[in-house]
Formats: C-alpha cells, structure tokens, sequence
C-alpha cells in the first residue's frame, strides 16, 4: 500500500466528488463564506498546540546542478545560468554566516544530479553542518530507504520534499525530462524516508500548477496517510506559491491571498497537530498577517543562489532559482515576531543526538 | 506544621510546577515564574541552546527554581535516556520531566518505553517524574524502579479538556504513596483546585498560563487555585470510601455493651 493507491482511487472525480466530507467542506467554495469563522478556530487550535512560537529556519543551497527541466524551475537543466557546487571552505563560509545569526535549523537543498552532487558528497555536507546547527533537513532529489538510512545516520532529522504538483497529468507536462518525471518514486519519497526513521517530514504542493482545491485536497490526505501510518513522524506541510524565475514562466492557475488563507485554514482545523511552514516566496504584509492563522514555521534571510551569503554577487545575481519577495533578515522577523506577540523559536531539536 | 512537599529530599513549598513551553517572549517566562512563586519549572532540552549567549532560556528562570529537563522529542526510551543524559552534561541538572511520545497525533506517552527509560536513569542516579497515562500497574512499577513521582495526564498535552481521567487519577492517589502530580490537559485554574482537593501532590501547567491573554496574571490566578485546592484537600469533611479514624460513630455501642 502507498499514498499512491488512495491518489489513484481519486484522482479523475471533480472537486465535488472527492471523499472525506469534512476536508472537502473546508476547501470547497461554498466555505469562502464562514473564513472568519475558520480562521478564528484555526487561531484557537494553534496557541492549544503550537503556543505562541513561530519556528525559524534559513535554506542552504548545495549545488545547482540539474538534470531535470521542470518548466517552473531557475535550475531547469536548459536554463543558461552559471552552475556550481559549493567546494567545502565555501560551504564552511556560508554556514558560518548563517549561524552568526543564531539560527540552528537549516535546509539544505540541491537540483538532482546525482552525478554532479552525490550522496556522499551531501553526507559530507551534513558532517560540517552538524557541528554548527542542531536541526539539519534536506531538500534534494528523492533517494531509495537505505540512502535515506545513510543521511539520517550522518546527522540529517528532517525531509522535505514538495510533490510540485499532486494531479499526475499536470505532473506530465510539468516535467518533460530528467528522473524527476518518475511521479510515483517522488510520491512515495516521504514514506521511504519515514521508514528509514525520519524524525520530521514537510510535504507540498507548488500552488498555482493546477487548480488547488484538488492539490491541497490531496496533499492534506498525503499528510494525514503518513500521519496515521508514521505517528512517531512530526509531519508539516508548505505552502510555496509560485515565483518568477528566469524563464518567465506563466502561472497556469492563480491562487490569491484569500485562497491561501483558506488552505492554512482548512488544514489547521482538519489536522490540529500539523505543522505548517511558510517561506520567503510570500511577501512580508501578508506572512505578518498569516503568523495568527496556524503558520508554524517561517523561513528567513533566505537566498535561493548557491552560496547566496558568501559567494560572489555577480554570481548570485544570475543564478537564483526564484526570487524571493521577503527579503528581512533574521534579526528583522525576530522583531516582527515578538511585536506580533510570538517567540521566535531558533532551536528546536536536540542536535547531533544520532551521533552521541 | 509545614505542609511542604518532599521530593527527592527537596522540601517544596509551592505546589504549581510551570512548563515553560508555548510562551510569547522569553522575558514574560521570568516574571511568571516569580510572580506564581513557582519551585519547579520544566524546560525542553531541544528548546535550550547552550551557545546563544544572549538569549539562553535558562536566564529566564529564577534561582530559586529547580530546573526539570523535559526530555520532549523523545520517541522512545533510547532517545529519552540521551536527552537525559545531554542535559545533565549540559549542567542542567538531574531532574528529568520524562516524556515519551511516539505519537504525535495524540501526544500520548509510551507507558513500556517511559518505563524503561525509568528504570535506567533512576539507577544513573536522575531524579525522574515520568509523564505517563494512568494506570495503576504502570504507576506502581514506575515507583518500583525507582520514579520519584509520578505524573498522570489529566487529558492529552495542549487540550486544555480538563482531568478527564479524574477517576484513574483518584486510583493512583489512592494506591500510591509517592507524589501523583497531573501534568497535561488543565485547562482553568478550577480544574488545578480540583486536582489538589482530589489529593494530586502539585499539579504542572503549561499551556494555559502561556498562551493567556495575561500570562502573569494567569500565573497568579492558578497559584491562589492551587493552594486552596490544598487548604480544601487538608480541612475538608472527607467523603465515604476516605473515612477518617478520628471520630467514630459507632464508639457508643462498646460502652453500652
Ligand atoms: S525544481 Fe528541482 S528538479 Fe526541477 S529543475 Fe528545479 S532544481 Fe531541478
């Protein structure tokens, strides 16, 4: 059995055919009307779980090298932009002018090239991160259970890995080339990486490739399967919005503000527990506004270039993979955070206890 | 006479243990602490970051206030028994809040594990207060391998749903002669009075004081709760089933015989 069974049970009804009542009454149209009253509970069943404290962590970009051509995507393997993987001092650098800003939760991500940025140099990676940060996630092309077993043991406790898009058709187009077209090895990625024992793991959905009542139906079904399969998982999702990038890509389907705030909504109230991550692709007004609603986790001072701290400007100036639109620094959201009356959390897991 | 309670040794005054999770701003922890007159606080050691100078959670807690480590996080006994032992190389002493969930659903702890994990770090010498679901069994086997008290959930972490397990609680009062301390679910501080007049050794609260509309004032409100929820438990007329020897009503039949 994979989350991939219940997708394709589904995966041709209409919005309004889909199972589970309660999730589909969240999401659907006619719920637009009651917002008010869904984002009052989804602020009440926020402070009973999660209390006022917002979750801080920084991406770091390894590498851009990519074999896929996903056509929303900067580091699409056809898009001319200077490529590299960070040598090892630079990586020192860059990690350690993310920790002067005392975060100790960070991501690191790369394009899948399992060529050019293996596992064992990612594992290497991860051995130089541990001694600076207490919390380290990966954000890379999808690996089998046992590599998934190799990076936990090297220190890694979280996965995050975004279906892009749940609608497999959508998937199709979305993904001409590359290892990435393989839907179903992506899909069941988060259950590899639960079995290989993961301690956290954040799925998503890439809002506004297709239409996003389905998406986030099925990514809060992905969420609440591995929940229930998993316990010991701390599951989250996010929420990233489409961006520009380079190629100037068309979002297909808009998602507006209001849409959002009915997804954070909707999950708050569908899973209590669920954690939900917010990154920097949002502007700074309305990840203010959003902090009350059920948003758990907040990326910031992010970069999407590799080496986007330390390296070179130029450098970084062409080769982000989108563009980020908060642009605060850590310190910056520290404050907004305490104004709004949230702790700012910077460390939330015990570092290095895989490797006492 | 000194109603104090004895834990490990330790005489403690106040019977409110404060967690110090799930609160708007380091600062507020302090002046709760100090206000409620707290003895006891807990401290996730996955929240305390050893290397941040200037805002290192422990700072926010008064001296008076033993430190418990809530060893939160943990899915298991191995993983509890690390975090233990972490925090007591980190100089956060050897009182441990033992906490073990693996299932993040419900948050409710893994009785086999927690007791496992008991059993080791009491024979390392940590004094352990293990959050457990109440069951009498459990709670007597805890006490057995060495738990310096035991602390029930009154309903899941975080549910402010009130003692909902009252009557498996009032069991363990009964049964057990260690401290049975309700930890999880309170949600007002009625409910922490009620847990005292049942005979509950202290009650810790978390939730409700933090995500108050004034955590201070909250505080005081579950403190005044608290001690007159004892003053209750030690005056009031005992109900059947918690008869006292004091004054029997049936004396007079001896003297008319
Ligand atoms: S989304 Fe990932 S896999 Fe696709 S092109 Fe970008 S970096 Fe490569």
């Amino acid at each position: 059995m994979s989350f991939y069974n219940i997708y394709h049970k589904y995966k041709n009804c209409s919005f309004e055919e889909l199972p589970n009542q309660e999730l589909t009454k969240l999401l659907s149209l006619e719920a637009e009307k009651s917002l008010e009253a869904m984002a009052q509970k989804a602020k009440t069943l926020t402070l009973q779980n999660f209390g006022k404290t917002i979750s801080l962590y920084t991406p770091l970009y390894l590498s851009n090298y990519c074999e896929n051509e996903c056509l929303y995507c900067g580091f699409n393997a056809n898009n001319k932009i200077p490529r590299r993987k960070l040598k090892i001092d630079e990586l020192k650098k860059e990690a350690k002018f993310i920790a002067k800003t005392g975060l100790q939760h960070i991501l690191i991500l790369t394009g899948e090239s399992k060529k050019l940025s293996p596992l064992s140099y990612i594992k290497e990676s991860v051995k130089i991160l541990n001694k600076l940060f207490s919390s380290i996630s990966i954000e890379i092309y999808p690996l089998s259970q046992t590599e998934y077993k190799e990076l936990i043991a090297a220190g890694v406790d979280g996965l995050t890995i975004y279906q892009e898009v749940y609608s497999q058709s959508e998937y199709k187009k979305l993904h001409p080339a590359g290892p990435k077209q393989d839907y179903q090895f992506r899909l069941d990625a988060p259950e590899r990486a639960a079995r290989a024992g993961i301690r956290t793991i954040n799925i998503g959905s890439l809002l506004g490739l297709a239409p996003w009542r389905k998406e986030a139906f099925f990514m809060l079904k992905h969420a609440e399967y591995l929940q229930n399969k998993y316990p010991e998982i701390e599951m989250s999702i996010s929420l990233p919005r489409l961006r520009p990038q380079f190629n100037n890509f068309q979002t297909p389907y808009e998602v507006s503000d209001k849409n959002i705030v009915q997804i954070i909504t909707a999950a708050r109230i569908f899973m209590p527990r669920l954690g939900i991550t917010l990154s920097t692709r949002e502007n700074s007004q309305l990840r203010n506004n959003l902090i009350k609603l059920g948003i758990t986790k907040m990326s910031a001072g992010s970069t999407t270039a590799v080496g986007g701290h330390t390296l070179e400007k130029t450098y970084i100036k062409n080769s982000l993979q989108f563009e980020i639109s908060d642009k605060r620094d850590v310190s910056q959201i520290k404050i907004m955070l305490l104004k709004e009356g949230y702790q700012p959390v910077l460390k939330d897991w015990v570092g290095a206890l895989q490797n006492e | 006479m000194s109603d104090s309670l004895i834990i490990a040794g330790q005489e403690i005054k106040n019977r409110l243990f404060v967690g110090t999770g799930k609160f708007p701003n380091k600062p507020i922890i302090k002046e709760v602490l100090e206000q409620a007159k707290t003895e006891v606080a807990t401290v996730a050691l996955r929240r305390i970051d050893l290397e941040s100078k200037e805002d290192n959670i422990l700072d926010y807690i008064p001296t008076n206030c033993t430190v418990m480590t809530n060893t939160s996080g943990a899915r298991n006994a191995q993983e509890a028994i690390r975090i233990a032992r972490l925090s007591k190389a980190a100089g956060c002493g050897n009182w441990i809040k033992l906490e073990v969930i693996a299932d993040n659903k419900h948050l409710l702890p893994d009785n086999l594990e927690t007791l496992k994990a008991t059993e080791v770090l009491a024979k390392e010498g940590f004094i352990v207060l293990p959050y457990m679901s109440p069951d009498l069994s459990v709670a007597k086997k805890l006490i057995e391998v060495g738990a310096a008290a035991v602390m029930p959930l009154g309903s899941p972490i975080g549910s402010k749903r009130g003692v909902k397990t009252a009557e498996l609680v009032k069991i363990l009062i009964k049964e057990i002669a260690e401290p049975i301390i309700v930890d999880a679910g309170i949600g007002y501080p009625s409910e922490a009075a009620y847990c005292m007049e049942l005979g509950c050794a202290a009650v810790l609260v978390n939730t409700a004081i933090a995500t108050a509309k004034d955590p201070v004032k909250m505080a005081e409100s579950f403190n005044l709760a608290v001690r007159a929820g004892r003053l209750s438990y030690l005056n009031a007329t005992k109900s059947s089933g918690q008869a006292s020897a004091s004054s029997p009503l049936t004396g007079f039949l001896q003297t008319s015989e």
